[in-house]
């Protein structure tokens, strides 16, 4: 038996480490996925009053804060009993949009580009951001400002970009001013410009990816995203729906505080990230996935006309549900041009200037969930809190965690089909490292971790003895 | 009567001061600034923080400026690399004494021991944060006390004991055991003499005390309100 140890996966959000175990033959016998961070937000937040819960909580991540913020917050609408001002939940709307656009151009554009464009098994040296800047610059450029237009949304209405307190129990604590909706309005088309460029390019590019389209992930499993009533595609506020790997609708309009009679949480020896599962099926059945592809696969429409012409080709091409973990890629573009055109609706909307934007209450109900799909797939918090108003109990599921079992039956098959031999190769590894990557997992936000990653792989025999080694720093 | 004039030195400068005026209240009326942290106008001064603190000629220790009376011909000087040293070890130790999380705090930004830091130019601590576990009594229907973010200025306790006449709050313990308490250290939502009147909170120079509901950065004090009550507490005595 040989171990293989690739540690730490690189250009993921937090630390993760994957080991393959091989046999004598060279063959791969197993694979774990390693979360190695552990943080303990649901612990040291007991005792804080519920309203710190958006600040406190929305510093799990730098890339996703709003979705915490968001998620937490309406824990805490859920605590309060309050329904929120339509101008608030608007708001509130629309910069979760916002997050999705900046968000799932950072994984697209800053991270899994160089994969994608320079190719798998390219020189690791330039196979990064910068590598992209030189190959493609006009690409480069767009990722940038498609990102830089999401967080400058956000920073037009949050006042700050990362980690803003705009988003408080009840609503929201300023109105939206016309003049920050008109010039909003004015930078959209741009935006819509380059997510309709980028998407073609993928597009045109899909025949590339054959190998990795066939082998990333493709094992079925279920889904479970948020539509609304009608089936449409939510990423804000809906009803949770489960469907099968046949495209079977399982469950439809969970309620977010009903969630725990559906999933259950595994613990797994070798990952502090917990495992959740759909709990009729028990953990080796109840494997669902999360995120861009599943709610793709979830949604019977996006309610928009752009996207919802991306949606029909998108199953055309790939079937419905569509099951390869590599088109999670394809997804996240696809939502970059729905959450455009949600923005736009949001915008034109009069009733979002309104000005009132926050409900106030104290603690009507001793417990709160909050579910909303953040960029990489549901985030649920839920609070238990006493009469006076103090966290006695928390639980957060992040998207990360829906995804734990599936991400390792990826790395599973993806390392059965590209390890052969002994022999490390580059591009063997990174092709392990880029199944990882297509779920843009937030490790950081899983472990409720955050840092700079390397990349070490070891291929060590049976008495542990390094005998091949790969690094880059 | 009039009051007997006194002649003293600030940082050089030939001031005329009255008896029994404070260094601090000395200065403030000849318009030079010390920086102070647990002093509010129209509350009896303590020396609790020791931000304040000045060098006076011929003594051999810094001296608070809040509570030292002047003397005819002292010279004080207000500001030196040692004083400005001395005052950043004391708010760093009141930075490491509790945990004063800026970033997720109700008074982020609004906030007296921030703004002290920052000028004072710190941007880091040399000593050990000590992260003591404590409490937040959220007990009170409007008020919350969260002993993390206490400095034990007990602005609290002489507001309420001064100008509400109901001293709920004093200081238990001794040292690094020190705690603000409500009555016989119950809790604050069941103490018979408070009066809801919230002039501890608004006294308060950190997130310590605040009005209960407040999101991080939205406690904003007033203690405009406490010094125009005891302006007129001064004029009617």
């Amino acid at each position: 038996m040989k171990r293989i140890t690739i540690d730490h996966v690189s250009r993921i959000e937090g630390h993760a480490k994957i080991v393959i175990l091989l046999n004598d033959e060279g063959q791969v016998t197993n694979t774990e996925f390693h979360v190695t961070q552990v943080r303990g937000f649901e612990k040291f937040t007991e005792g804080r009053p519920y309203y710190e819960m958006p600040g406190i909580t929305s510093r799990i991540c730098g890339i996703c804060p709003v979705s915490h913020a968001l998620a937490s917050s309406k824990a805490c609408d859920a605590i309060m009993a309050v329904r929120i001002p339509p101008a608030a939940r608007k708001l509130r709307e629309l910069l979760h949009c916002a997050q999705i656009v900046q968000s799932h151009a950072l994984s697209f554009f800053y991270l899994s580009a160089p994969d994608l464009l320079l190719g798998m098994d390219s020189d690791p040296a330039t196979r990064n951001v910068l590598g992209v800047i030189a190959a493609h610059p006009e690409l480069a450029r767009d990722g940038i400002e498609l990102r830089k237009f999401g967080l400058q949304v956000i920073e037009s209405l949050a006042q700050e970009r990362v980690h803003s307190s705009w988003v408080v129990p009840g609503g929201v604590n300023s109105r939206l001013l016309a003049a920050t909706r008109d010039r909003i309005l004015s930078e959209l088309p741009a935006a819509k410009t380059i997510a309709e460029r980028t998407i073609q390019f993928f597009k045109g590019a899909l025949d590339n990816y054959k190998e990795e389209i066939a082998s990333f992930g493709s094992a079925p499993t279920m889904y479970a995203g948020l539509v609304d009533a009608k089936g449409d595609l939510q990423l804000y506020d809906g009803g949770l729906r489960f469907r099968s790997a046949t495209g079977e609708i399982i469950e439809d309009q969970i309620a977010p505080e009903d969630y725990a009679n559906w999933i259950s949480e595994a613990s797994l020896r070798e990952s502090y990230l917990k495992a959740p599962y759909f709990k009729p099926m028990g953990p080796a059945g109840g494997v669902y996935r999360v995120g861009p592809l599943a709610r793709l696969n979830v949604a019977d429409r996006c309610g928009f006309p752009k996207a919802d012409a991306e949606l029909n080709e998108f199953h055309q091409r790939f079937g419905a549900p569509a099951h390869s973990s590599f088109l999670y890629h394809y997804a996240r573009l696809i939502e970059i041009v729905y959450a455009l055109e949600k923005m736009e609706a949001l915008l034109t909307d009069p009733r979002i200037l309104e000005d009132h934007v926050r409900a106030t209450a104290g603690v009507n109900s001793l417990e709160g969930v909050g579910m909303i799909e953040a960029p990489r797939g549901v985030l649920i918090h839920h609070y238990k809190v006493n009469d006076e108003g103090a966290i006695v109990w928390a639980n957060l599921i992040v998207a990360t965690g829906h995804n734990n079992f599936a991400i390792g039956r990826s790395v599973q098959q993806v390392s059965e089909h590209f390890i052969k031999g002994d022999k490390l190769q580059e591009g063997m590894l990174n092709r392990v490292s880029a199944v990882v990557r297509a779920y843009d997992p937030c490790l950081s936000c899983s472990t409720h971790a955050a840092g700079q990653i390397a990349l070490r792989i070891q291929l060590m025999n049976r008495s542990g003895e390094v005998v091949d080694e790969i690094s880059r720093p | 009567m009039s009051q007997k004039k006194l002649s003293i030195r600030i940082d050089g400068e030939l001031i005329s001061a009255l008896e029994g005026q404070t260094i601090l209240e000395a200065a403030k009326a000849n318009g030079k600034y010390i920086p102070t942290l647990c002093a509010l106008e129209g509350l009896t001064p303590v020396g609790a923080c020791r931000i304040c603190i000045v060098e006076v000629s011929g003594v051999g220790r810094l001296l608070p400026a809040c509570t030292t009376p002047i003397q005819e011909g002292m010279s004080v000087i207000t500001n030196s690399p040692k004083l400005t040293l001395y005052r950043r070890i004391s708010v760093e130790l009141l930075l490491v004494e509790r945990n004063h999380v800026c970033a997720v705090c109700v008074s982020n930004g609004h906030c007296e021991l921030q703004s002290m830091a920052t000028a004072l130019g710190i941007s880091t601590v040399r000593f050990a944060y000590n992260y003591p576990k404590l409490p937040a009594d959220l007990s009170h229907p409007r008020f919350v006390l969260d002993h993390n973010r206490c400095i034990l200025c007990t602005r609290c306790v002489r507001v309420c004991a001064e100008l509400e006449g109901a001293h709920v709050w004093n200081i238990t313990s001794r040292g690094i055991h020190a705690r603000v308490v409500s009555d016989l250290n119950q809790k604050w939502g069941e103490s018979a003499s408070c009066t809801n009147c919230g002039k501890c909170v608004q006294a308060c120079p950190t997130g310590a005390l605040a009005e209960k509901g407040r999101a991080v950065e939205e406690m904003v004090k007033k203690d405009d309100s406490i010094r125009s009550l005891a302006h007129r507490r001064e004029v009617q005595a």
